[in-house]
């Protein structure tokens, strides 16, 4: 667009980094296809496919993940529930050949394409329609600036958290549009009460991490996984959730990241049993699929962010195992994290509107704050001898626990234990 | 370049001037919503990546928000437009500030000197963003935070309400 980032393009063609040469073959076997691939087109056009064969590449992969998250969390709830899940669909043409029914994403997303599209003769057309294509198109751009390996980052921007997060607010604004566009009644209190659980977890969710922002001393997402480079003794990993101030962050981060995208056992705005499906009531079809679809690519780039900020991203977690390359550590660090909600998702129950408010603004969001001190006091005592660290350490710990014990039992006097009453 | 900024000029505009013209206030409130987008892609087309994701987060995230909910909450029906025309004493009003405002944005930008053009942007990374704002700005920055700070605690004092709980609240 602007003369600045036409260079900046240049100037990835020109060389790449010059790091790239010296890398192991398997760390820049990506980057050398991509660049083998874009020298075989004429200059004027190389720029664009540049950057054009990054969001293919970005489409390509997060849709399969996609395609097969649904299938690994309906198994594995499946399992959880002490049940089969889905192992029916195969292939058409061998009907003898089942696949433990790992075809099926493909059959759901033959069926969400034919599905009759009802629109509500009242709705306001134009925005139901845009409703889902603003949260979809909106939650794919946030993939753009999350360092997948060494040297693979689609956008390297210097302030990539912010543009994360802006990104990510439009989802509100879809919600909205969804459920006021609907002309339904219960799809806009639907939408209300989303929005209000999206806004309230919100301020946790960036506090939590404004602390790696600190101590990182950038906002640039490359460099935060930079900073958490190295080993202590070659097997402890330097990575943010190791740090009293990291840990409290990451447990902050991940009960938001649930409340944001609407994840078990946040997943009041659409709660399956109760409600008929909340702002998406009104929506069938394609569109449905497009709203769930946004919700996974979300969930995705939060745990893809939540690697970045406190798992270290692409860092391997000890030195000896440097050899594999760094976008599998990522990816196999983004598989877990994912695999942990599901498990989440299978074992805790749906609070209720007025606990989920109350958990957000009476416990994470002072929480915090809290954890923002302890991190300018981590960050003040940088450099101590060895006892003055392990004392720092201790304090850091106390700084997180102790407000967390006496708050939780504050908040939580009077509730438990509960009496259950049988009938006799 | 020249394209792609008289392409955000037409966006900002055009929307601007659409949300005045629309009877519906959630389309005026969405259409204001697309401006500041467009604000937004200005400052990107300027090199200020920074202030660009800022006015997102904040405009589109957040006050867009308010908007919206005010809206929502103020209005009886969504559908009754300000059927009557407004009384002149409205109108008088609606000029006045109106031209008060143009009157004190036209001064200050004729009473600007233009600064001669730079050979290049300059190119300020966050973190010295950040530090000039904690350093020479650290007075304003403060002066902001208390504002806010205010702002909520009085919206809050608006909203809480003293309500005794009835025999209906008991669990």
């Amino acid at each position: 667009m602007s003369a600045t980032l036409l260079s900046f393009y240049r100037s990835l063609l020109a060389g790449d980094s010059p790091a790239l040469a010296t890398e192991p073959f398997l760390e820049r076997a990506p980057l050398e296809l991509r660049d083998w691939f874009v020298q075989l087109l004429p200059a004027p056009l190389q720029w664009l496919v540049h950057s054009l064969i990054s969001i293919a590449a970005i489409l390509a992969i997060f849709g399969f993940f996609f395609a097969f998250l649904t299938i690994a969390e309906r198994k594995l709830l499946g399992r959880l529930q002490n049940r089969l899940g889905p192992n029916r669909a195969g292939l058409p043409w061998a009907k003898n050949l089942k696949l433990f029914g790992l075809t099926q994403p493909f059959a759901d997303a033959v069926k969400a394409l034919t599905k009759e599209d009802i629109v509500p003769a009242n709705a306001d057309k134009l925005l139901h329609f845009l409703a889902p294509v603003v949260v979809c198109g909106f939650s794919l751009t946030t993939f753009a600036v999350l360092p997948f390996g060494r040297e693979i980052i689609p956008v390297d921007l210097d302030a990539a958290v912010l543009y994360f997060f802006a990104a990510g607010s439009a989802t509100e604004l879809a919600i909205f549009m969804a459920g006021w566009s609907s002309r339904n009644k219960y799809s806009l209190l639907a939408a209300m009460r989303a929005l209000a659980q999206l806004i309230s977890y919100e301020l946790p969710l960036l506090l939590s991490t404004v602390p790696v922002v600190l101590l990182a001393g950038t906002l640039s997402t490359r460099e935060i996984v930079l900073a958490q480079g190295g080993w202590t003794f070659g097997v402890i990993p330097h990575w943010n959730i190791l740090t009293p101030w990291g840990a409290a962050g990451f447990m902050i981060f991940l009960v938001s990241a649930l409340a944001e995208t609407n994840r078990s056992p946040f997943d009041l705005p659409e709660a399956e049993s109760e409600l008929i499906a909340g702002h998406l009531t009104e929506y069938s079809g394609f569109k449905y699929a497009l709203f769930f679809m946004a919700e996974y690519f979300g969930m995705t780039a939060l745990c893809g962010l939540g690697v970045t900020l406190f798992l270290g991203g692409w860092q391997a977690p000890c030195a000896f195992l440097e050899f594999i390359p760094s976008y599998a550590w990522f990816g196999a660090k983004l598989c877990l994290l994912i695999l942990g909600l599901i498990w989440i998702r299978g074992t805790l129950l749906r609070l209720r509107i007025d606990q989920l408010t109350r958990l957000s603004w009476k416990f994470l969001v002072p929480l915090a704050l809290i954890n923002l001190a302890n991190a300018a006091f981590w960050s003040l005592t940088a450099d101590l001898p060895l006892p003055g660290r392990i004392v720092r350490w201790l304090v850091a710990l106390a700084l997180v626990a102790i407000p967390f014990v006496t708050l939780g039992r504050r908040l939580s006097a009077g509730l438990a234990p509960r009496t259950y009453r049988y009938a006799p | 370049m020249t394209a792609a900024l008289l392409f955000l000029g037409a966006l900002m505009l055009g929307s601007a001037i659409l949300a005045f013209t629309r009877r519906n206030l959630i389309h005026s409130a969405l259409l204001l919503i697309l401006t500041w987008s467009s604000v937004a892609g200005f400052y990107l087309w300027a090199g200020a990546e920074f202030i660009a994701f800022a006015q997102l987060l904040i405009y589109v995230g957040a006050v867009s928000m308010i908007v919206l909910f005010a809206v929502l909450l103020t209005r009886r029906s969504l559908e009754d437009p300000l059927a009557a025309p407004a009384p002149r004493s409205r109108r008088v009003g609606a000029v006045l500030a109106g031209g008060a405002v143009a009157g004190v944005l036209v001064a200050t930008v004729l009473g600007t000197p233009s600064a001669p053009a730079a050979a290049s942007a300059p190119m300020l990374t966050v973190k010295q963003i950040g530090l000039q704002l904690m350093s020479a700005h650290a007075a304003s920055l403060l002066v902001v935070g208390v504002i806010l700070t205010v702002a909520l605690i009085g919206a809050t004092v608006i909203a809480a309400t003293d309500r005794t709980p009835g025999k209906e609240d008991q669990p």
